[in-house]
């Protein structure tokens, strides 16, 4: 590999850098920051939720500057018109700008072409492109909170009429889908040409580590869900700003005024072509955590993962089905009888391999001989916390228990259970895990420990009483969080429960921090081991000290195994690399 | 750093990196135009009569007049077509002479097709049909447009393979005769879709 020795620029080798591994690291420090924003908004909510209508501490100077400067009156309190604002955009910034860059973007990018043996991806300019776009796609939404109005404020599924006749928010909101959508686009066909293509000699398809074969069905739902919502995104855009009646039915009246469209549009044809996107979109963002999953628990059971086939089976069904079964999500439209039947069904049936992955995941840890490290204690509190998400989605996926729980707290309450530790919770693992591969450091064990117990505790803390609060009727968005409405009144002492425990998970994350930062600025030893984990996977294989240079290996590496060959009877260690003859 | 099978053929999955990319945007573009085509069956199925009547009234008797213009530009993109083959095959004959000309001819279709395209439409807003007049008007540019923007991106590419892309040949002859047949494979979608969208516009109505 000449070229990693060439002396690279400043700007080539940090800022528009080729290399997978570096724009890895640029997705994974943009997106984890705009994580930490999108909860900071949440946090303020969660405020507002607990003691309504009081002004923020702290930060109420902020808020108030910035409701003023939206055009809301506010004496440091978090006024309404901004909480609808917030409450869009935390659901925006988490999942496109936080959570699918992190475990599509910064882990698919970093691991996936170590995982197959490859130099870099298919195509690094492209990658390079994906990275600024979505950079941009970023810029557009952040500088759209100081418009007059602020920023989008018609809930992350902005659905018309309301998201029509909104504020200037809406029309950047959708500029910036614009711009993530293609973002997606090119990241996920750069992945997906690069597991096919760029697999190392001898890595067959059922060699392939769990965590490649999510990415590859990831990218795959993104290719084909995404462009759907352009689409619906394009229309919205015509109707904001060419007055056109895509989605405004004929006869809409607006403050008691008539709209003066043409109308004959249909505002189910928006709900259908966004979930027909947002709910493959939910695979992707749990797909990829499942790889981590499976990686770090069959690393730290010291044996094969139990059921690899049928992990790998399940997740290509789970690809295929989550195309049709969008419109659970519309059950309470009056779509109809035999709509609302063809999608129960269907999304009883995608419950089926989602079970069975889970059940691989716990069976794989008995008989194991567990290591109970940070990125294992991770995965391990991954497995309740996903399973409740699941559970709790079954009554949401049946039509008639959705009557009572459709727009309640429930519904958030379960969603997060999925999306908030069932994603982040496999962030943390794969960090935790993969640490060591981009910089030759360990991070630190009993900081990540506390790390882990408290983020546990705490997010069952935010996300349990949700439940509770729903199954009594609370409506999600309500700014006050359900004090003016007689049947809240029984769960309302939940909000402020739920609320500390929002604030101390943030709390939480001071110990992580803490932790990447002094393991950062430590100096590397002077031989770090490339395989500290003693894993199998392709990725530790490689001897040189790590981080790798711009071209990966040294020696195009051959396959001969399995991915997760732990505990092969007869063999001097209990790890063979996938590597070994 | 070389990519692997960037121009090379790999054994076991039968293309080259570029060639598997342009499969997959094309099949997304197919996911993005399907979302748009199901908007206007949609819609249409939800009109009481189609076009709908408007302000100005119908649009049906304008469409007649233009039927004529969008069958020329479906024969003009269809010839272009023809011509984006046949300059990838001139490059596979190693004439680079038979390329220049087939390139530009491909890229004078395009040019005729936006040309007739912008009587089109400034005719029909010319009368009072702008998008925001019906829904029928409103699929109409939205579809439309979005398909010239296809061209028009399309011709960019075009036009730097015309232009400064073509010193590739010189050094890169094989890598440089797949880009053409890319961007070919990329120009026979934007033709294609053309194809759906002159029947569900002009003459099923």
């Amino acid at each position: 590999m000449s070229d990693s020795h060439h002396e690279e620029s400043f700007w080539r080798k940090y800022i528009f850098s080729t290399d997978h591994k570096t724009i890895g690291i640029q997705y994974g420090i943009t997106a984890l920051l705009f994580l930490f924003f999108g909860f900071s908004l949440m946090m303020v909510m969660r405020w507002q939720l607990a003691f309504p209508d009081q002004a923020v501490p702290v930060f109420g100077g902020l808020i108030q500057w910035l409701a003023e400067l939206n055009g809301f009156a506010s004496i440091g309190n978090l006024p309404s018109d901004l909480y609808n604002v917030f409450g869009a955009m935390h659901g925006t910034i988490m999942i496109f700008l936080g959570v699918v860059p992190l475990v599509v973007g910064a882990f698919g990018n970093y691991v996936v072409p170590l995982q197959i043996g490859a130099p870099d991806m298919a195509f690094p300019k492209l990658n390079m492109t994906s990275y600024w776009v979505y950079f941009i796609g970023g810029v557009i939404m952040l500088v759209s909170f100081f418009l007059p109005g602020g920023a989008a404020n018609s809930g992350w599924t902005s659905y018309p009429p309301l998201s029509v006749i909104a504020t200037t928010g809406q029309t950047f909101w959708l500029l910036g889908m614009v711009f993530l959508i293609t973002s997606s686009l090119l990241g996920s066909i750069n992945i997906i040409v690069t597991i096919i293509q760029l697999r190392a000699p001898g890595l067959t398809w059922m060699r392939l580590p769990f965590f490649v074969w999510a990415q590859f069905v990831t990218s795959f739902l993104l290719v084909l869900a995404f462009p759907p919502l352009e689409a619906a995104g394009f229309f919205q855009l015509m109707d904001r700003v060419f007055d056109t009646s895509f989605f405004l039915p004929s006869g809409l009246v607006v403050g008691g005024e008539a709209l003066d469209v043409s109308g004959g549009g249909s505002p189910l044809l928006w709900q259908h072509l966004f979930w027909f996107l947002a709910h493959p979109e939910v695979y992707v963002l749990i797909l990829p955590g499942m790889g981590v999953i499976a990686e770090v628990i069959a690393n730290n059971t010291r044996k094969p993962i139990w059921g690899y086939k049928s992990l790998v089976y399940s997740v290509v069904f789970l690809g295929f089905m989550s195309f049709i079964v969008w419109a659970h999500h519309m059950f309470m439209t009056g779509m109809g009888q035999g709509m609302s039947i063809f999608f129960q069904t269907t999304t009883m049936i995608i419950s089926v391999p989602s079970v069975i992955i889970l059940s691989c995941f716990m069976l794989s840890l008995w008989g194991g001989s567990i290591r109970f490290n940070t990125p294992m204690l991770f995965a391990l509190g991954w497995i309740p916390m996903f399973g409740i998400g699941g559970l709790t989605g079954l009554p949401l996926g049946l039509s008639t228990p959705d009557i009572h729980l459709h727009d309640t707290y429930y519904v958030i309450g379960h969603f997060h259970y999925v999306v908030a530790p069932g994603t982040i919770f496999a962030i943390m693992a794969g960090i935790y895990y993969w640490f060591p591969k981009m910089t030759g450091k360990m991070l630190d064990e009993t900081l990540g420990k506390i790390h882990f117990f408290f983020s546990f505790i705490f997010m069952n803390g935010i996300f349990w009483p949700m439940l509770i609060q729903g199954m009594a009727g609370v409506s999600r968005r309500l700014a006050d969080g359900g004090e003016s409405y007689a049947h809240a009144q029984g769960t309302l002492h939940l909000n402020e429960f739920m609320s500390y425990s929002a604030w101390l998970l943030a709390v939480a994350q001071i110990p992580f921090i803490i932790n990447l930062i002094r393991t950062l600025l430590r100096k590397k030893d002077a031989e770090p081991d490339p395989n500290p984990w003693q894993a199998t996977t392709i990725e530790w294989t490689d001897t040189t000290s790590p981080p790798m240079g711009h071209g990966n290996f040294e020696k195009v590496p051959t396959v001969h195994r399995g991915p997760y060959e732990y505990s092969v009877p007869g063999d001097s260690s209990d790890f063979t690399p996938q590597t070994q003859n | 750093m070389e990519i692997p099978y960037n121009v090379q053929v790999r054994e076991d999955t039968g293309v080259y990196n570029s060639k598997l990319g342009i499969w997959l945007f094309l099949a997304s573009e197919v996911m993005l135009f399907g979302g748009l085509f199901s908007a206007y069956i949609l819609l249409r199925t939800g009109a009481p009569v189609w076009p709908p009547i408007g302000e100005h009234g119908s649009i049906m008797h304008l469409l007649k007049e233009t039927i004529p213009h969008a069958t020329f530009n479906t024969v003009v993109l269809i010839a272009s077509s023809v011509t984006m083959v046949m300059a990838w095959v001139s490059l596979k004959m190693k004439d680079l002479g038979k390329f220049r000309i087939y390139l530009g001819t491909t890229l004078i279709c395009a040019l005729v097709f936006l040309i007739v395209k912008y009587f089109e439409y400034s005719h029909k807003i010319h009368e009072g049909f702008v998008p925001s007049h019906d829904t029928y008007m409103a699929l109409y540019f939205t579809l439309t447009g979005l398909h010239g923007l296809h061209i028009i991106g399309g011709m960019i590419v075009l036009g730097y393979f015309f232009g400064p892309g073509i010193k590739m040949w010189d050094n890169e002859p094989e890598r440089f005769t797949n880009r053409i047949e890319i961007v070919g494979l990329y120009w026979h979608f934007v033709d294609l879709v053309w194809i759906f969208l002159f029947p569900i516009l002009y003459l099923l109505n």
